[in-house]
């Protein structure tokens, strides 16, 4: 999971993720950073998020990201 | 003789008093209802700056349908709008506001306070109609008048505010009625922010055809499944979106079928060149489908040319830009402004007609640049745009576009400047030198800089209070020393070289 925090830092240099637990209702992540996102995962972490996860909910915290992200892994 | 767009608005209002003229996620507004609300806004607007017209009046904007309705009542005003994205950096927002001196701030944004501009809410609360006002100054306008104004990126950092009247408007709509007559039943679903020129799409056709607007919020973009069940339920049959708007759609595969959007019918797209997969994947889920790659930067309102998708293509192939709309003139030119002719020859994409906006807002030297005389005609005055685009005639002599004469660039849908960046990066006490090229395989936008330590989150920080997110470069690569070429400038071409042979 530490490597989706990079995943993330690396992205949005500019967001505190540790902190942050509205990221996209606050509209701090938008759609395009969300879909950079998917990719990355993909690409770094082996993980295809299907298309019925892309949902606000899943999104808004580091943790609800980890949890999405378990449920593939675990 | 129809001369300003409010006729078509008054025309449909007349027509479908009570259809839904415009829908957002908090409710909707009936044609009749958004005519009178926009006479109340004009009223109190030309009251407050006491008759004055062709004068900017800034809106600030949100994903609603009041945003719409204050740029019709700024119109009734005889005045002209500026829609303004108060979610970009204070620095650029100053920036631009410096440059426009508007005469009026009215704020749209769902609950925003009172500090930023006069509330849309609170002249509709109280404001009657005075109609001898809004009568006088319909009649005192021509269709040369300014309507609206989109600032678009800069190369030397300013932003540029390209200036569009009345009758660019009237040519474009009469345009799109030959190529593609919407009628009464069409139901858009408004995409693009307000400050973006593709809405001016939505909400003009709209008004022309007495068709429906539903605006799509902004959080639907990130869940394509969420989207799709929108558009279905909203009964939207026809979409005039960015081409990576569509993609979010295409790349996470989230349709099923066609039922899922069953009223389908037109699907146009524009701002960046479609990729063939994706157009397939649309084209394969929505068979029955009117599928139209549309063409052409701000300065020429809107689109020039226009190609309906009339065969398959496979994904090496380039997707025409097509050929122009009516009324509206494109030339090949070669770099001595000579019309290129042949077949497969490059030639810079040149634009006239009464599509060509008034020119940049208050910014006579780079409006000069853009629209020249054409040297081809020297007996009249004959004024062009140079859109800084290339392309050649193919077999069919549709024009295809290939590249891009400076740096600009088209990056998720926004056209930047990558001068622009660099002026901001370069503002940067911090960092040495820097520059930037765009890895269009990967739509990366890569920095290179110069400067002690490695320190991207740092530049990002800075960054940050200047330019808006999506300009930000996706990798930074720090150097200790940036490679010259033989003029004493920064090799861009090198550097591109390298990075495309690392990540190629």
């Amino acid at each position: 999971m530490d490597k989706l925090k990079a995943i993330l830092e690396d992205l949005r240099p500019d967001v505190d993720f540790d902190k942050e637990e509205n990221l996209v209702d606050g509209n701090i992540l938008d759609s395009f950073d969300i879909i950079t996102l998917v990719a990355k995962i993909s690409e770094e972490m082996g993980v295809e998020i299907g298309v019925d996860e892309l949902i606000p909910e899943n999104f808004n915290s580091l943790k609800a990201m980890e949890k999405l992200l378990e449920k593939h892994i675990g | 003789m129809i001369y300003n767009v409010l006729q078509y608005l008054e025309q449909s209002a007349e027509k479908y008093p009570d259809k839904t003229a415009l829908k957002d996620e908090y409710g909707e507004v009936t044609y009749a209802g958004l005519v009178s609300d926009a006479r109340k806004i004009g009223s109190y607007i030309t009251g407050v700056i006491k008759g004055e017209t062709n004068k900017p009046v800034a809106v600030l904007i949100d994903r609603n349908l009041l945003s719409v309705t204050a740029f019709f009542g700024v119109v009734y005003s005889g005045n002209f709008y500026v829609p303004i994205d108060m979610s970009m950096p204070a620095e650029r927002i100053d920036t631009i506001m410096g440059t426009l001196s508007p005469v009026m701030v009215i704020d749209c944004r769902q609950g925003a306070g009172n500090d930023d501009g006069i509330r849309v809410e609170s002249i509709l609360e109280k404001k009657e109609v005075d109609d001898a006002a809004l009568s006088a100054i319909r009649i005192a306008m021509i269709d040369e008048d300014p309507l609206y104004a989109i600032f678009t990126s800069g190369s030397t950092g300013v932003p540029k505010g390209v200036l569009v009247s009345h009758r660019s408007v009237i040519d474009l709509l009469c345009a799109f009625d030959e190529a593609f007559s919407f009628d009464e039943e069409t139901v858009f679903c408004n995409q693009a922010p307000f400050d973006f020129d593709v809405s001016v799409k939505d909400i003009y056709n709209s008004i022309y055809c007495g068709g429906s607007i539903v605006i799509a919020p902004k959080k639907l973009f990130m869940s394509p499944k969420l989207l799709v069940d929108f558009l279905g339920a909203n009964n939207v049959n026809t979409l005039i979106w960015a081409v990576s708007a569509l993609r979010i759609i295409s790349d996470f595969k989230a349709v099923e079928s066609a039922s899922m959007i069953p009223k389908l019918k037109n699907v146009m797209f524009s701002g960046e060149v479609m990729p063939v997969k994706s157009l397939n994947y649309w084209k394969e889920k929505f068979p029955g489908t009117r599928f139209v790659n549309l063409y052409g930067p701000t300065e020429i309102t809107c689109n020039c040319t226009y190609y309906v998708i009339d065969r398959d293509f496979a994904p090496e192939d380039k997707i025409p830009v097509g050929k122009p709309f009516k009324n509206s003139r494109v030339l090949l030119l070669n770099e001595n402004l000579k019309p290129v002719t042949e077949r497969g020859k490059e030639g810079e994409i040149c634009v006239s007609g009464r599509c060509l906006a008034l020119g940049y807002w208050n910014n006579h030297e780079k409006t000069a640049e853009s629209f020249p005389a054409y040297p081809g005609v020297s007996e009249y005055p004959v004024r062009i745009y140079r859109t800084g685009d290339l392309g050649y005639y193919d077999e069919n002599m549709d024009i295809v576009f290939t590249s891009r004469r400076d740096h600009q660039i088209k990056h998720m849908g926004h056209r930047i400047e990558l001068g622009e960046i660099e002026t901001a990066l370069n503002s940067i006490l911090f960092l040495t030198v820097s520059v930037c090229i765009y890895d269009e395989t990967h739509e990366k936008i890569v920095c290179y800089y110069q400067s002690e330590n490695e320190c991207k989150k740092e530049i990002v920080a800075e960054l940050g209070k200047k330019l808006p997110k999506y300009m930000w470069p996706n990798v930074y690569i720090k150097k200790d020393k940036l490679p010259l070429n033989k003029n004493g400038k920064i090799d861009r071409v090198m550097l591109k070289k390298e990075w495309m042979e690392n990540n190629g």
